[in-house]
């Protein structure tokens, strides 16, 4: 009882001294990821030194519970002001009155359009933006140098059955038949259900979604032999598994993956790598060349609390979040490409070995819209799985994912 | 079915080691070695390097304190477990205080209610905690609880079981105590808290033990009520850390050591008033 | 007292019981008003949200049965139903067995009883999600995992743990069936002690062997103990939640659902997709079963 009188004095006492220093403060909050956290550090260390009169408070949570916080803190009217999001939770939060439109003001709508990369338009409900990127992310393959070397392959693959070849290399059994060093991991749970549903579906020639997304159509030909290859990679090719070292990013980072799809946004995680020697290559293309790429982001919107000279400052903090300087420090820091195009394709960053495989998968890249993010991966997720560790076949595990995902768009709409 | 302290500690007789003895004793031995195992494997790695952790000797080849200092500085282990000790703190006192309080009114006056207010407490047990949930999300929410002390707190600060378990001890406390402190003109509150409250003292340590190992160890509605990491408690706190470092086993392990080393520490000591005080509880609840 | 003095003869014992009275709801006030909206009012609305489509987002809607139908039609919440009563079914009586027979011999030895003791009971006051973890690297394939390891050094196959449809269930229910034996074995222990060692004496006089003296003694006197240990147990496997999320994070309550408890399941369904009145829905099952199960013991006990 006593906490709640002294956190109300204390709140009381915050909201005296904010309004007597005629200083604004505002909430802004992400999710932890060291690297995201350190960028924001020093864009807010930035920011308030040229804006004195502002004070951001940066608050981070698990991304595990971060869509729970928000709703939570929402409800509870003690949302943030400017907070981070993933493109796919727009509709959540902008139907839950979690966000409010960008105002048109300080962001007018042509100039987004004409500035930003054209996937920015999933930010867009109606005629007006609920937020803007600093940041896109892409996938790209990663490979440990030392083990190619050691298996005498000298380039990473270019196609998919070069990737299929390699790994099944590259993987590595003890006496016992225990894998000690997979190929390429295979794990829907990481990444891998993201490069099933915009690569490799449309590579065997099929389309994952109809063109608003609310229709699943990777229950074809195409999408079964898209599943079928790539199910094969763990019953055929024995070139990893689901499961190997708990998490894929992690047996990479230990040198007992050899290869592993992944995104941008771990480049940061795997810079502290000091074991070995790695690359990074465009995804692989089909036999007849066809590439494909998934990219997304997280968007910064503005709390549909904020008001006044909050809203204010957090206008303005957001144009400094989705500045080219912010954009060129987030690709230092965290690594990840900026999302605007005159930011992003510069002549260095093209020719850098690690940036250019991400942003030329940015220059095909689809993007999923996701009515339920965590839902529809599990609906991948155990698509694998029913074939890895119930032996279902390709035909009915597939059929029955896309009726589940269809039931969770169908239910969300 | 009191349960005395003589009882436990006294061992049935017999009369002298015979060989079969010492083969239920090795086996009893070996089987309890392996209920602790989890926690020695707990220990033993926390104290290695990453190097270290695929070699599964016991006893660590070089064992390091480096996790400890990393673990305690670089994450918020230390305020976490401050929120734990508080938020058990506070609830285990509020029980004390109040359970003992129902619990005394409950065995000891004679009143129109009485039976009332007695089932619909008890009938409160079958109410499980998971269904109270969601509506105390929405209370918090619409009481600006979420993300606070008292917002982990308040759900816990009464308990039917801590009602009843009290009930049932105060109920062998004589009348004539309490009459005859009326007659020297104390009132209620003070005989209860001086005269009765002290005869019970077994019951208090034990349900203080109880409810100070529940709310310690809880999980699912400090997980669902706290919000910023700084509330956090050590089991929610363990959870979120333990996901971050992914497979850092090292790291992982020492976490779980940080949030297992307080209770084994007080078990140590208390050893005989925790299990006196479950027997109680268990027997009497 | 001063009271008696002034007033006649009858009122004192009048004004003595409207005192105490006033002492009794004086002490009951807060008690009643904590139960009255801490836990009887949200027992109600819970019961009132499982009829609306509450989302968290939007204000509720009363649906009817809607949410009840469409979690009776779905095979996942069926699935989820059968694990939570294998944890039980399964688990229930294989702690009951080992915490007896443990207890049984425990109670014989005296030579460091009291370490033994401690031994058994250690695991009961550690923390689940610290010890979910420590069981998930435990059941990890090698090289990370300790079983895995062993099993590999002695020459034996991988065992797959929390990889499997079919042992995943069973490795998590090792881990609460491990954590709560301690407390099993003290209750047998007490309810042992509790037994007078007369009935003990005379079978030996009569000549009857410990087995015998198990079954028609031991056994029969320890029922109530018993009855309470399952009724607790019970209900404790029926609230499993703590290990599973820990143990599952990559995949919650995986794989392919395999693992998942009712209560991830409410979990999952409020908390992550926000579906509050669907959620409230599946708690009314919870408190169904507890209720019959709590009910199933009142009659138990009354009919002995």
């Amino acid at each position: 009882m006593n906490y709640i009188t002294k956190a109300t004095l204390m709140a009381g006492t915050i909201i005296v001294s904010s309004t007597a220093a005629n200083a604004v403060e505002i909430d802004y909050w992400q999710y932890i990821f060291d690297t995201r956290v350190a960028a924001v550090d020093q864009l807010i260390e930035q920011f308030e030194e040229a804006n004195p009169d502002i004070t951001v408070n940066h608050v981070t949570f698990p991304y595990a519970d971060y869509q729970t916080r928000v709703v939570a803190a929402n409800m509870s009217g003690n949302g943030p002001d400017v907070l981070q999001m993933f493109y796919g939770w727009t509709d959540n939060f902008v139907n839950g009155g979690v966000l409010q439109p960008l105002p048109t003001d300080v962001f007018p709508t042509e100039e987004i359009e004409a500035d930003f990369f054209p996937i920015v338009t999933a930010m867009k409900r109606g005629d007006d933006y609920y937020g803007l990127p600093t940041a896109v992310r892409s996938l790209a393959l990663f490979y440990n140098k030392d083990l190619f070397a050691e298996a005498g392959i000298d380039n990473p693959p270019e196609t998919l059955d070069e990737l299929v070849d390699y790994a099944s290399r590259l993987a590595v059994k003890d006496s016992g038949g225990n894998y000690t060093t997979v190929g390429l991991t295979v794990e829907m749970g990481g990444q891998d259900h993201q490069w099933w549903r915009e690569v490799l579906v449309r590579q065997f020639g099929g389309e994952p979604y109809s063109a608003d997304y609310s229709t699943v159509t990777y229950d074809s030909e195409a999408g079964l032999a898209a599943t079928q290859w790539y199910t094969d990679l763990t019953t055929k090719h024995e070139v990893g598994y689901t499961g190997f070292m708990d998490e894929g990013q992690a047996a990479f980072r230990a040198g007992r993956a050899a290869m592993t799809i992944d995104g941008t946004f771990r480049l940061g995680s795997f810079r502290d790598i000091e074991g070995f020697e790695w690359g990074v290559a465009e995804l692989p293309a089909n036999a007849e060349g066809l590439r494909s790429n998934y990219a997304s982001y997280f968007a910064n919107g503005i709390g549909a609390g904020a008001e006044g000279e909050e809203l204010e400052a957090a206008a303005k903090f957001l144009q400094y979040l989705s500045s080219p300087e912010a954009m060129q420090l987030w690709l230092e820091v965290v690594g990840e490409l900026p999302a605007r195009p005159e930011v992003a394709l510069t002549e260095a960053n093209l020719a850098d070995p690690i940036y250019a495989p991400f942003l030329k998968g940015l220059e095909y890249a689809h993007t999923t819209t996701f009515v339920d993010e965590q839902a529809q991966r599990q609906v991948t997720m155990d698509m694998a799985n029913r074939v890895f560790l119930q032996g279902q076949s390709v035909e009915d595990t597939l059929a029955e994912a896309a009726a589940a995902e269809q039931a969770i768009i169908d239910r969300a709409r | 079915m009191a349960v005395t302290d003589t009882a436990i500690t006294t061992p049935l007789p017999f009369a002298r080691i015979k060989p079969g003895r010492i083969v239920l004793w090795t086996v009893l031995f070996i089987g309890g070695m392996l209920m602790i195992t989890p926690i020695l494997f707990m220990f033993s790695t926390s104290l290695k390097t990453a190097g270290q952790i695929y070699d599964l000797r016991l006893i660590p080849q070089n064992p390091t304190l480096a996790n400890y200092i990393e673990v305690l500085t670089e994450a918020q282990f230390l305020r976490w477990f401050l929120n734990s000790a508080f938020v058990a703190i506070c609830v285990t006192a509020s029980n004390v205080f109040f359970d003992s309080l129902v619990g005394y009114t409950l065995a000891k006056f004679r009143f129109r209610g009485r039976m009332f207010v007695f089932i619909a407490i008890l009938s409160t047990l079958m109410i499980p905690t998971e269904m109270l949930v969601i509506p105390w999300y929405l209370m918090s929410a619409n009481f600006g609880w979420l993300d606070s002390y008292w917002g982990i707190m308040f759900p816990g600060m009464m308990t039917a079981f801590g009602t009843f378990l009290m009930k049932q001890f105060f109920e062998t406390v004589p009348d004539d105590f309490i009459e005859a402190a009326r007659m020297d003109g104390l009132n209620e509150f003070t005989i209860w808290w001086k005269i009765a409250m002290p005869l019970v003292t077994p019951a208090l340590s034990a349900l203080a033990i109880f409810t100070f190992l529940g709310n310690w160890t809880a999980f699912f509605w400090p997980l669902i009520s706290t919000t910023s990491k700084e509330l956090y408690t050590l089991p929610v706190g363990l959870t979120s850390f333990a996901v971050e470092q992914a497979i850092q086993w090292e790291m992982i392990m020492t976490g779980a050591a940080i949030a297992t080393i307080p209770t084994l520490l007080v078990f140590l000591a208390l050893q005989r008033y925790i299990v006196r005080g479950v027997m109680l509880a268990g027997l009497k609840g | 007292m001063a009271m008696t003095q002034i007033s006649p003869q009858s009122a004192p014992r009048l004004s003595m019981r409207m005192r105490r009275a006033i002492w009794v709801w004086a002490f009951l006030a807060l008690p009643v008003l904590f139960y009255s909206v801490i836990r009887f009012y949200p027992t109600i609305d819970a019961f009132r949200l499982s009829f609306t489509n509450w989302n968290l987002m939007s204000p509720p809607e009363y649906i009817g049965l809607q949410n009840y139908r469409e979690m009776f039609a779905s095979a996942e919440f069926w699935k989820v139903f059968r694990n939570t009563f294998a944890y039980l079914i399964i688990g229930t009586p294989i702690s009951l067995f080992l915490s007896f027979i443990i207890a049984y011999f425990l109670d014989r030895i005296r030579f460091g009883h009291t370490f033994l003791r401690a031994l058994y009971f250690l695991p009961f006051i550690t923390t689940a999600s610290a010890m979910g973890w420590v069981w998930r690297w435990f059941y990890q394939p090698a090289p990370t995992g300790v079983i895995n390891s062993v099993l590999g050094a002695v020459g034996m196959g991988q065992l797959d743990f929390l990889r499997s449809t079919t042992w995943a269930l069973p490795s998590i229910m090792v881990t609460a069936i491990w954590a709560g034996l301690g407390f099993q074995i003290i209750i047998f222990m007490a309810g042992l002690r509790s037994i007078p060692q007369t009935y003990y004496e005379a079978a030996k006089i009569d000549g009857v062997g410990d087995f015998a003296i198990l079954r028609k003694i031991t056994l029969p006197l320890l029922k109530p103990t018993t009855i309470f240990l399952v009724v607790f147990s019970s209900i404790g496997f029926l609230r499993i939640f703590d290990q599973v999320y820990n143990m599952t994070t990559n995949d919650p309550g995986g794989p392919l659902g395999s693992t998942k408890p009712l209560v991830l399941m409410i979990y999952q369904t409020a908390f992550n997709s926000y579906q509050m009145g669907a959620a409230a829905a599946q708690t009314v099952v919870l408190f169904t079963i507890l209720l019959i199960i709590s009910l199933l013991q009142l009659w138990i006990l009354r009919t002995r």
